[in-house]
């Protein structure tokens, strides 16, 4: 019995990961949510976005690496972010202009326009591909830890070391703020006040005289430096590969469908259910088992659910279940 | 008989249908009406499943009925019209009528690749019958058209004329005169008595047309704000105060009293 | 059909004469003999979205059943395999499938309430536990014997038609499965459960070894009847004699016969599935389903069950998916799960339905023709073109990349096409009437 040491375990194992892995999806679900409920259509392009986004930031910090540019202890990416939303807001706006408008204009039906961001995704995974190719890449550097595994055990004098990685706690504290920020963007200003109205309705919204293209165009840059972020976050903390961003869409969707397509706070909790149950289901819980029950009878199995190549199983089996007892799911979506 | 018991229907905190009750006897025409708004289509829809209820009871011929889905009423012999018609613009007038009556033996998929004379033989029956209806509303001339194209009144009439389709229990027309000029409707009134006496249709009937309702129906049912408000004969709700200051507004029903007392 | 579609199938042919003349025939027909597979999947997809309206992108999945069902019904039996851990793992099978029906009847006769939520959350969770329980160490097992060139339980041996249907089945069978769950509500949700349960698919067959050798890739499946094996072919006298009269290569006109002989089997398959389609669509039930897509609350207060029609499509297009994929192993001779790739699976046929016109079969398959041949040409020609485009450059580290990216030139290209008809002729090439 050694309660101490399987509480650490457990923080180290399922928790943090569970946290920072949750902030990641619950960002990439306040962005497809955000569309959703203002243009009104699922962007299957959003895991492209996150892409496209981490990728103009690690072209960036690349360069800031190359000239010797360094954030100190912490990933030189968060220094390169505000330019990879940057490029990311007018490409996304760029797309608008070129593609969504038409369909806007013409008040085609939502699964038109959803068959058209199967396009816009295409060519977004193409120039992804074409500019930076297929292959993984790295670019976290900074202070590897905030908390190191060993002072951790020479302080404690516990025998489980407790990690925090600092991109971890960089993924907390930065969704944190954007979350803050969004919603204060949200509630008080002027702008944020005319996105919910045009969410709740349209119609209304218009004949009070709040300007369509500007909501659509707000609405876009926030998505868009959201989904940057997001995509950032997830590349830091695990590693950049574009095609498991394009997998990312499943774990997004079923979180935003879960808390309730169209509700950012449903995005949030959506985020963290799926990523908690994911991480539980896909752990192995020996370690943390045999701290708790006596020596003799320790087990030898790895007491996991599922093995971790079935974690997408994970969030289609919450997403079914959510479809099957409470389709609008846990919070009433379809309003900011 | 459709019996309906304590019924609501809200949309978030808006109570369009708020505790109506009310009794649609077998063999009769009962009207309803009522002002602009005041919950008649929404109770079609809640009555005929397309909107479940918040709350209350919907019987027809003794058993619950609430919260079905339409296709299962519509096998049950409860059929509706749409106030807006909803036609299906790709087909023609014809195929509109074809495609209602139920169980085709060329609906199934099956049929249609090994059962192909039945289905054919099945298929001139039911053309037959659709070109009398045609015939019967006067409008044999659109057959070929497609029902996107033809008018909005003509379009009514096709919602009328796919009831006419089957042998139906209970049919529920909401305003099937709106857009239809006054010959027509005559003619439509008419085919509704025709109808009710021949076939045995039971008819709820929604229509703004007081003259329209007072030829037809016993009894009108009338509603406002979502409760039934009066129910009698044309004649007893047309002086019904209720219902008078419901249309008019108090204010304006007392001018009405000032003009009568004048006058 | 009228002229211009004959005019466009025309020069779709002329695509694939042009490649046979000017490069090989054996590429034209390597090409024709894919794009005829896409095609078939296309023609599912069609199905599903032209007449229906339903926006499913599980294209992948249904394809990678298909593929499965050929290694499960032709592969040779792995009686070892067998006997070390397959009747264990079946009987797992059964457990679990038997606790998924004890929940749901469970779920249907108690009464709405808390116990009922807690009885059959304990039924599942026992019985997800039971099933490991019995399914961990057969699975050890079977996977321990002869893992270098087998370590799966392989095939029934039976001969490769027969895994066609099967693969189609196989195929329905899940589809109706994630229909019953997410049709009927908003349109969106069946993209996200199709989209899921291709990608829990693939990762099934990736990682379980006992049931098709997962990465491990299972490559020695026979040939469907009755085409032969080229080697074997070279050797028939009949053969070397009409070879010999016209003057031509053995091995050269072997291959080609092999291929001629797929390309006019699935062109069979395409026919009879066209022939069928057309009929269906054709009689009232294809009145019934244009009526729901046209507007389902009418169609649905004129009787019509919309969500049960909505099934049935989507299992009939799915069946047709799995089958074209059970095709495509079965050409292969191989199953390799790595392979699977949803924008070439799914995608891919997505663009074909959309370019050729959705809705109509005929579109379909110009379509199909097209962008097949497109998808598989850009590879090819992209690296020239751009080799064209960066000539005048000097050498630098910019022109190897643009170089080396050109292979990823037909993703933007097909995203492109999709868009432009999107734009430009939202019904495709031949419009449905
Ligand atoms: N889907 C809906 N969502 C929100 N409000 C609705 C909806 N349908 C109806 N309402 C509201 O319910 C009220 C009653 O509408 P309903 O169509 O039943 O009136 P009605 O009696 O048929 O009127 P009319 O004679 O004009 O057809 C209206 O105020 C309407 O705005
Ligand atoms: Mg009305």
């Amino acid at each position: 019995m050694d309660v101490l040491n399987a509480l650490v375990a457990f923080l180290n194992f399922v928790f943090i990961p569970g946290l920072a892995y949750g902030a990641q999806l619950a960002l990439g679900a306040l962005g497809v949510t955000l569309v959703y409920s203002i243009l009104r259509f699922s962007n299957f392009a959003h895991g492209d976005t996150m892409a496209f986004g981490a990728m103009c930031t690690i072209l960036m910090t690349w360069w800031f690496q190359s000239i010797g540019i360094s954030f100190g202890p912490l990933p030189t990416a968060l220094l390169a972010l505000p330019f990879g939303i940057a490029a990311t807001a007018a490409f996304v706006l760029a797309t608008d202009r070129v593609v969504y408008r038409f369909y806007r204009r013409q008040k085609a039906s939502p699964t038109i326009v959803v068959i058209v961001s199967l396009g816009v995704m295409f060519v977004m995974n193409g120039v992804i591909r074409f500019i930076i190719g297929v292959d993984e890449q790295n670019f976290s550097d900074g202070a590897r830890f905030v908390l190191n595994p060993q002072d951790f055990k020479v302080m404690t004098g516990l025998a489980e070391p407790l990690a925090i990685k600092t991109t971890q706690a960089v993924t907390v504290v930065t969704a944190v703020i954007v979350v803050a920020f969004l919603f204060w963007f949200l509630q008080k200003t002027r702008t944020g006040k005319s996105m919910r109205a045009f969410s709740d309705n349209e119609d209304l919204a218009l004949l009070s005289g709040i300007n369509p293209d500007r909501v659509v165009a707000v609405t876009w840059i926030i998505a868009a430096g959201i989904a940057t972020i997001a995509g950032v976050l997830y590349g830091l903390d695990k590693s950049f590969k574009p095609f498991t961003y394009f997998q990312l869409l499943l774990p997004i969707f079923a979180a935003a469908i879960v808390g309730g397509l169209g509700s950012p706070i449903g995005a949030i909790a959506g985020g963290f259910v799926i990523a908690f149950s994911e991480v539980m289901v896909t752990n192995a819980w020996k370690k943390i088992v045999n701290y708790l029950v006596p020596e003799h009878m320790a087990t030898d199995s790895l007491l996991q659910l599922l093995s971790t190549d079935y974690k997408f199983a994970v969030s289609f089996t919450i997403l079914i279940i959510v479809l099957l007892f409470m389709p609008t799911g846990l919070f009433k979506g379809k309003s900011l | 008989m459709i019996v309906v018991e304590d019924l609501h229907r809200h949309f978030g905190g808006f109570r369009a249908v708020d505790g109506a009750s009310l009794t649609i006897k077998t063999g009769s025409i009962t009207g309803l009406i009522g002002p602009n708004g005041a919950g008649k289509t929404t109770l079609f829809n809640v009555i005929a499943g397309r909107l479940p209820p918040t709350s209350g009871r919907v019987l027809m011929d003794g058993e619950d009925i609430s919260g079905l889905p339409p296709h299962v009423l519509f096998h049950k012999g409860l059929l509706r019209t749409f106030q807006i018609a909803h036609e299906f613009g790709s087909m023609t007038v014809r195929e509109n009528l074809m495609m209602v009556p139920p169980d085709q033996a060329g609906e199934r998929i099956w049929n249609s690749w090994f059962a192909r004379s039945r289905v054919a033989a099945e298929e001139k029956r039911i053309r037959q019958k659709a070109d009398e209806v045609l015939d019967f509303l006067t409008i044999s001339h659109l057959a070929d058209q497609k029902a996107s194209m033809i008018s909005g009144g003509q379009k009514k009439l096709l919602e009328l004329g796919r009831t006419m389709m089957v042998d139906a229990k209970i049919v529920f027309l909401d305003e099937v005169g709106a857009g239809v000029n006054r010959t027509l409707l005559n003619t439509i009134g008419d085919a509704i008595i025709r109808l009710n006496k021949e076939r045995g249709y039971t008819f709820c009937v929604i229509e703004h047309d007081m003259d329209f309702i007072a030829r037809l129906c016993d009894p009108v049912i009338v509603m406002a704000e979502g409760r039934v408000l009066a129910e009698g004969t044309a004649d007893e709700v047309k002086n019904n105060e209720r219902v008078i200051e419901a249309y008019l507004g108090t204010g304006l029903k007392n001018k009405v009293k000032e003009a009568a007392s004048h006058g | 059909m009228n002229q211009r579609s004959l005019i466009l199938f025309a020069l779709v042919a002329c695509l694939y004469l042009g490649t046979g003349f000017l490069q090989s025939w054996n590429l034209s027909l390597s090409i024709l003999n894919a794009a005829l597979l896409a095609t078939i999947a296309a023609l599912g997809v069609n199905m599903q979205w032209g007449y229906a309206g339903l926006f499913s992108v599980g294209t992948m999945g249904f394809t990678a059943l298909g593929g499965l069902a050929v290694v499960l019904v032709s592969a040779k039996p792995n009686v070892e395999n067998w006997q070390a851990g397959g009747w264990g793992i079946v009987l797992a099978l059964v457990l679990g499938a038997l606790s998924v029906m004890a929940a749901i009847f469970a779920w249907r006769k108690l009464p709405k309430g808390r116990t009922r939520a807690l009885v059959v959350a304990a039924i599942m969770v026992g019985g997800f536990f039971l099933f490991r329980a019995v399914f961990d160490p057969n699975v050890m097992a079977a996977e321990a014997i002869n893992p270098q060139f087998a370590g799966n339980l392989g095939g029934l041996g039976l001969p490769s038609l027969v895994a066609w249907p099967v693969g189609g089945l196989l195929a329905a069978a899940v589809a109706w499965g994630v229909g019953k769950t997410a049709l009927g509500l908003r349109s969106d949700y069946l993209a996200i459960a199709t989209l899921g349960i291709a990608e829990i698919t693939v990762s099934v067959i990736k990682n379980e070894d006992w049931l098709a050798r997962g990465v491990k890739n299972i490559i020695d499946l026979p040939r469907p009847w009755p085409v032969p094996y080229e080697v074997e072919l070279q050797q028939v006298p009949a053969f070397l004699d009409l070879v010999g009269r016209w003057g031509l290569d053995p091995v050269t006109t072997s291959t080609i016969g092999v291929k001629l002989l797929y390309a006019g089997m699935f062109g069979l398959v395409l026919a009879a599935i066209i022939w069928a389609f057309e009929r269906a669509l054709h009689s009232p039930w294809g009145r019934m389903m244009r009526a729901i897509r046209d507007n389902e609350v009418s169609a649905a207060a004129m009787g019509k069950d919309v969500t049960g029609r909505h099934l049935q499509v989507f299992v009939l297009g799915s069946a047709v998916i799995g089958f074209a994929g059970a095709m495509m192993t079965s050409m292969d001779g191989q199953l390799t799960p790595g392979t699977y790739n949803p924008l070439r699976f799914t995608f891919l046929v997505w663009v074909m339905v959309i370019v050729g016109g959705s809705g109509n079969n005929w579109g379909t398959v110009l379509g199909g023709l097209l962008i097949g041949w497109l998808w598989l040409v850009v590879e090819n020609v992209g690296p020239n073109i751009m080799g064209l485009l960066t000539a005048p450059l000097p050498d630098s580290w910019l022109k190897a990349h643009l170089l080396g990216s050109a292979e990823h030139m037909r993703l933007l290209t097909m995203g492109v096409i999709l868009l432009l008809v999107m734009r430009f002729s939202p019904r495709g090439l031949i419009p449905e009437k």
